[in-house]
């Protein structure tokens, strides 16, 4: 359902993605890895047609993002970093904005919102400014958001940050149990959620794309069999001193 | 989600944004308050002892001088500071219409805070009997010139994620927009540049249309002239917001 060739992104002289091509099929959790500033906030930009790419192609769902940014975008939802929303609004009212410009229309907009509210649990904050939230309760915003319209593809840069252990596992589970009939990309940091959530793993270094595999595959590459240690040697280059000088 | 759907979702989202805090009853006040002094104490409304709001609207594009980037300069800084700007531009809405919608949502309030000046053509009506055309007329004049100050500063906010520059940088424009008709500004070019550049620069001015249209005679160049400016700085803004994206 998301098709990548080529993607190339520059900001004047400094490449942040440098050729990047993927397919996410449907029924996929991909974990997208890699060290800050490999490029993983800005291919999800491009994917979600708020970056233009410099070179290549990507299309959603039959629809290029360049060419049909509008059909493209209407069957992504979308978590950018930070999890970002209108402070002055409350969740209810911002997640009717939301509902809105989806398309969706008074009783299915009600049936979706109520839906995600539960899903992410929002009840009880849905009528307090987004501004007086806990940082915890603003990504569940955020994530209330993306998954509203019940999109075919989800793209969600950390959607677990800033969340406490319980909240994690229950975003966690609500992507998985969202994960069959969709595609989804997540980004992270945290490797074990790879583990917890993700059929695919692919890690970027400085833009391109350096491992793909399941999470099984990865760690197979490491003697320890762990996924930090296949991380950290493909994404250092003096990874075997570094972890001589640990251990 | 059609062009005018997706404009009136923006819409919507914006003119609430204003009311869900206290700046638009801060703005509205002091707009109110500000307007009120310069009438009375500057512009001699009781001395001057005729029934009409010259005095009043005289102060309009000195006073929307300072007041109309006090909105504008939130439209496009704001979204960009907040990131809330990533989620908007992603939403399946097409960008001139969430341009045109923030700009109706400030242009609508502005509006709100003009008419909330009644009072003063009650006040004139209880006096004497004006001449209520051309006061309407001053009205929908004053109204169009707050739109093209709004459609300035929204450029000027997509420009820049600093609220600050944002609000100062509009009023610099604005004010050379404003004064281009006046002599000042022309004796400076008359000095070397040929009358048709001169006649060009004063076309430009607010002043010139705005006066024109106070007289009472709402023509549909100064319409257009306002109008056209909208539009401009409006497209301008989207050129603004798509190359500052990242």
């Amino acid at each position: 359902m998301i098709e990548i060739e080529g993607l190339v992104r520059r900001f004047g002289p400094l490449t942040a993605v440098g050729g990047i091509s993927l397919r996410v099929a449907k029924g996929e959790v991909l974990g997208f890895l890699g060290p800050n500033g490999a490029g993983k906030s800005t291919t999800m930009k491009m994917i979600t047609g708020f970056l233009a790419p410099t070179e290549g192609r990507i299309v959603v769902c039959g629809h290029d993002v360049v060419e049909e940014p509008l059909e493209a975008q209407a069957s992504i939802g979308y978590l950018p970093e930070g999890a970002p929303a209108y402070p002055d609004m409350t969740p209810l009212e911002f997640l009717q904005f939301v509902a809105t410009v989806r398309g969706l229309k008074e009783t299915r907009a009600k049936d979706a919102i109520d839906k995600a509210v539960v899903r992410t649990g929002l009840t009880s904050v849905l009528d307090q400014r987004i501004e007086t939230l806990s940082k915890g309760f603003k990504r569940r915003v955020g994530l209330a958001q993306a998954i509203l319209h019940d999109p075919p593809v989800l793209i969600m840069d950390e959607p677990t940050d800033g969340l406490d252990p319980n909240q994690k596992h229950a975003a966690r589970s609500l992507i998985r149990g969202m994960a069959a009939d969709k595609a989804i990309i997540i980004s992270t940091h945290i490797l074990e959620e790879v583990d917890a959530v993700c059929t695919r793993a692919v890690i970027i270094d400085k833009g391109r794309i350096v491992a793909d595999g399941t999470p099984g595959e990865l760690e197979g590459r490491a003697p320890s069999h762990k996924l930090d240690d296949v991380f950290r040697s493909l994404t250092t280059p003096d990874a075997e001193i570094k972890v001589e000088s640990a251990s | 989600m059609s062009f005018t759907n997706a404009t009136l979702a923006v819409f919507r989202r914006e003119f609430s944004g204003y009311f869900a805090t206290p700046l638009a009853y801060v703005f509205i006040i002091i707009f109110l308050l500000s307007m009120g002094t310069f009438t009375f104490y500057f512009g001699g409304f009781f001395e001057n002892g005729r029934a009409e709001l010259d005095s009043f609207f005289g102060f309009h594009p000195w006073l929307y001088l300072f007041l109309i980037p006090a909105i504008s300069m939130r439209l496009w800084a704001e979204e960009r500071k907040t990131g809330t700007i990533e989620l908007l531009l992603t939403l399946p809405i097409s960008l001139p219409s969430a341009v045109l919608g923030k700009f109706l949502a400030a242009w609508a309030f502005a509006g709100i805070a003009l008419l909330l000046t009644f009072p003063m053509w009650l006040t004139v009506n209880y006096l004497g009997s004006p001449d209520n055309g051309v006061i309407l007329a001053s009205y929908v004049g004053s109204w169009l010139m707050a739109g093209a100050y709004l459609a300035i500063g929204s450029c000027i906010s997509a420009l820049t994620n600093n609220q600050v520059i944002a609000f100062v940088v509009t009023v610099v424009i604005c004010f050379l927009w404003t004064i281009a008709g006046h002599e000042i500004v022309l004796n400076f070019f008359q000095a070397w540049a040929p009358t048709v550049i001169v006649n060009t620069i004063s076309s430009f001015s607010f002043l010139a249309h705005f006066n024109a249209i106070t007289q009472g005679v709402i023509d549909f160049r100064d319409i257009i002239f306002f109008g056209s400016l909208i539009a401009l700085w409006l497209f301008a803004t989207v050129v603004a917001v798509d190359a500052k994206r990242a």
